[in-house]
């Protein structure tokens, strides 16, 4: 994994509440058994018609999202399915980073194992935020804090674990591994 | 010590390392269930790594999300229409096959849902962990096990080292007490849960749900009233064991046996939380205020009393979700038409939900033009149910009786609603498109999904019965 330690961009702007993870990712792009290629579907049923063409005012479709690595969105983001696929698409998308006020726990621990940054704010901070799409953020993980255009900088809990791999770009998966011992040890202790 | 909860007891019996300020506690999990959509990329990450699965004697593996619920396509006689789920299927096969994993595939009579076959097997059992790449993985918290949805990424960490990287989720006690009224089931209950702690209510959370009427339900009924936890954004949903649970578990195959057994069950039953230990928050529910319950949006939180009108005004969700719904403010639910109607899944797809769909629909039929499919949880209640003659039941009634899996619950394996169509529907979410692209889903009991198919409406199943 890459670490991060700093993450400057435009935002994309998604107000709705509860965008949940078949909007995310709907269901029939889930037959995959890879982790790639999962940009082209995210919000599909959103971005598309039926036709399969993209829908103009959709505000991933629009010229000024391009590029664009910070995602605002509504209250709850990430509700429902556990599917990791979610994550998957906003990263393969270019997404690097998620704001709300809430996002919900499975989708949340998904992200942190994608490289993907969830991050809580203040709902004064997220009512600007999503009054402004477009406006450019300094998201910085040694100090915890994102920093608006006007140079006020909003802290944001994260995990000091989390944090730890992301800065390091150490996978969890490695850090397990190495606990086998006392993996080891409790099996033998309770006889599983 | 301290009075502690039944989550804490649990938690701490599996905390291979506790959790300190830089570091999460690394818990231990008894049971690893798996299927075919979350668990290609785990085991590409395990063949990356070349590691093996660390415990298969405590992995499962079934298919069920993207399997056909049509018998010639399920047995191979014609080809599996989709094409990617036929290479998920096979590709779960080799999968199951190279690292030694067992495997209910097509054609083992143990095949079905996986949270239904956990409990059916007696592989879900009080105070064990259990974990799948799943959401609704927090039906087995009916058992009194720490049962938790993971992603594909934990699902690799389960596979290599049988553990879980994990903060303490913090705890929230659903009291709710009393007899539920004549025509309301365990689905009205959990909606109406839904509904008062909000989609989000249960965020960081473990609920435990305790008193009379929970004491009260059946096993089937526990099961679906823990299942959607989910849906009120918790982690898992607990219920303590009891004699319930014993008499359930009893003899089912993976459980317990002989001397085993009793040893078992006097375990299980220090199972409970203590007098006097605190939850994080608790709410209170009168089981005599509820009725049966019918969602109207596209979260599970937007719900109605099923002889209430939709709100007349709401936030922008609200009006969002009724323009999807091509729903109108003020409108009765009553009378709603509906074009399908879906009975099953791993909320309401059990042999009791079948039979209680069955008693409501023998000697009736089903509206014309309604399209009613039923979908049993597993190959065992379908079994179960055939020898009772219930599918005979669906069928002269003018229903689609099919093999078991998630089918129309999410859409995965071809089974869809059209677009703009209405669908009662006795399974979990509501969101847009979840049973296909523009489809529409109301969200009820399996007597209220009778009522509508016979009706061809949305009707109230109490002047059914
Ligand atoms: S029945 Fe529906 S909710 Fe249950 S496991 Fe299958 S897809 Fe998920």
């Amino acid at each position: 994994m890459e670490p991060i330690h700093t993450l400057r961009s435009r935002t994309v702007v998604i107000p709705s509440t509860n965008i949940d993870t078949d909007q995310l990712m709907p269901a029939r792009f889930l037959t995959t058994t890879t982790r790639e290629g999962l940009g082209q579907h995210l919000f599909a049923d959103w971005r598309y018609d039926s036709e399969g063409q993209p829908i103009a005012d959709f505000v991933l479709n629009r010229p000024e999202a391009q590029g664009c690595r910070i995602l605002v969105a509504g209250r709850n983001i990430g509700c429902g399915s556990s599917r990791e696929h979610a994550p998957w698409g906003l990263y393969d998308y270019g997404f690097r980073a998620v704001i709300s006020t809430e996002i919900a726990d499975i989708f949340r621990s998904n992200s942190l194992k994608n490289g993907l940054l969830p991050i809580i704010v203040d709902a004064d901070t997220h009512a600007w935020l999503l009054a402004h799409p477009g406006v450019e953020l300094v998201i910085n993980l040694e100090t915890c804090t994102v920093t608006l255009p006007d140079g006020r900088a909003v802290a944001f809990p994260i995990d000091n674990f989390s944090r730890y791999c992301l800065l390091n770009g150490v996978d969890e998966t490695g850090y397990l591994l190495s606990q086998v011992a006392s993996i080891a040890a409790y099996e033998a202790r309770v006889g599983a | 010590m301290s009075p502690t909860t039944l989550f804490e007891k649990i938690w701490r019996t599996h905390e291979v390392v506790a959790e300190t300020a830089d570091t999460p506690a690394i818990l231990y999990i008894d049971l690893h269930l798996t299927h075919e959509v979350t668990s290609p990329q785990a085991y590409s990450m395990l063949r990356e790594r070349g590691l093996p699965v660390r415990r298969t004697d405590r992995t499962l593996a079934t298919m069920d999300h993207s399997t056909p619920t049509d018998a010639d396509q399920l047995f191979g006689r014609i080809p599996i229409k989709l094409e990617s789920a036929a290479e998920q299927v096979s590709q779960l096969e080799r999968n199951c096959a190279e690292f030694g994993v067992e495997l209910f595939a097509v054609g083992s009579p143990h095949r079905g849902i996986v949270h239904v076959i956990g409990p059916e097997l007696g592989a879900t059992q009080p105070g064990k962990t259990i974990v799948c790449g799943d959401s609704h993985t927090s039906t087995h918290g009916a058992f009194g096990a720490l049962a938790f949805g993971i992603g594909t990424t934990e699902v690799g960490h389960v596979l290599a080292t049988q553990c879980l990287l994990q903060r303490k989720p913090k705890t929230l006690a659903v009291n709710v007490e009393g007899a539920l009224p004549t025509g309301v089931t365990a689905k009205d209950l959990v909606l109406s849960i839904i509904r008062l702690l909000g989609v989000s209510g249960g965020t960081g959370a473990v609920i435990e749900y305790r008193g009379s009427t929970i004491r009260g339900l059946s096993m089937d009924e526990r099961m679906t009233v823990c299942n959607m936890s989910i849906e009120a954004g918790a982690r898992a949903g607990l219920i303590a064991p009891d004699e319930t649970t014993f008499a359930y578990l009893k003899g089912r195959l993976r459980a317990p046996q002989d001397d085993a057994w009793d040893t078992a069950v006097a375990t299980w039953r220090t199972l409970r939380t203590d007098t006097g230990a605190r939850f994080d928050r608790e709410i209170h529910i009168d089981a005599a205020t509820l009725s049966p319950m019918i969602t109207y949006g596209t979260h599970p939180g937007m719900s109605v009393c099923i002889d209430e009108s939709i709100p007349l005004h709401g936030d922008v969700v609200y009006q969002k979700a009724l323009g999807y719904m091509g729903l109108t403010p003020g409108q009765s639910m009553l009378g709603q038409p509906v074009q399908v109607v879906f009975l099953g899944s791993c909320t309401n797809g059990r042999l009791s939900d079948l039979e209680a769909a069955a008693r409501l629909l023998k000697g009736r039929q089903v509206a014309p033009g309604v399209h009613f499919l039923v979908v049993p949880g597993s190959d065992a209640i379908k079994r179960a149910a055939e020898a009772q003659g219930l599918d005979q039941v669906f069928k002269d009634a003018g229903a689609d009786w099919r093999e078991s899996g998630c089918s129309m619950c999410l859409g995965m394996n071809g089974d869809l609603v059209p677009k703009g169509a209405y669908c009662v529907s006795t399974s979990n979410r509501n969101f847009e498109g979840r049973q296909g692209v523009g489809s529409r889903t109301l969200l009820a009991s399996p007597a209220t999904a009778v009522a509508a198919a016979i009706a061809g409406h949305v009707a109230d199943a109490r002047l059914l019965a």
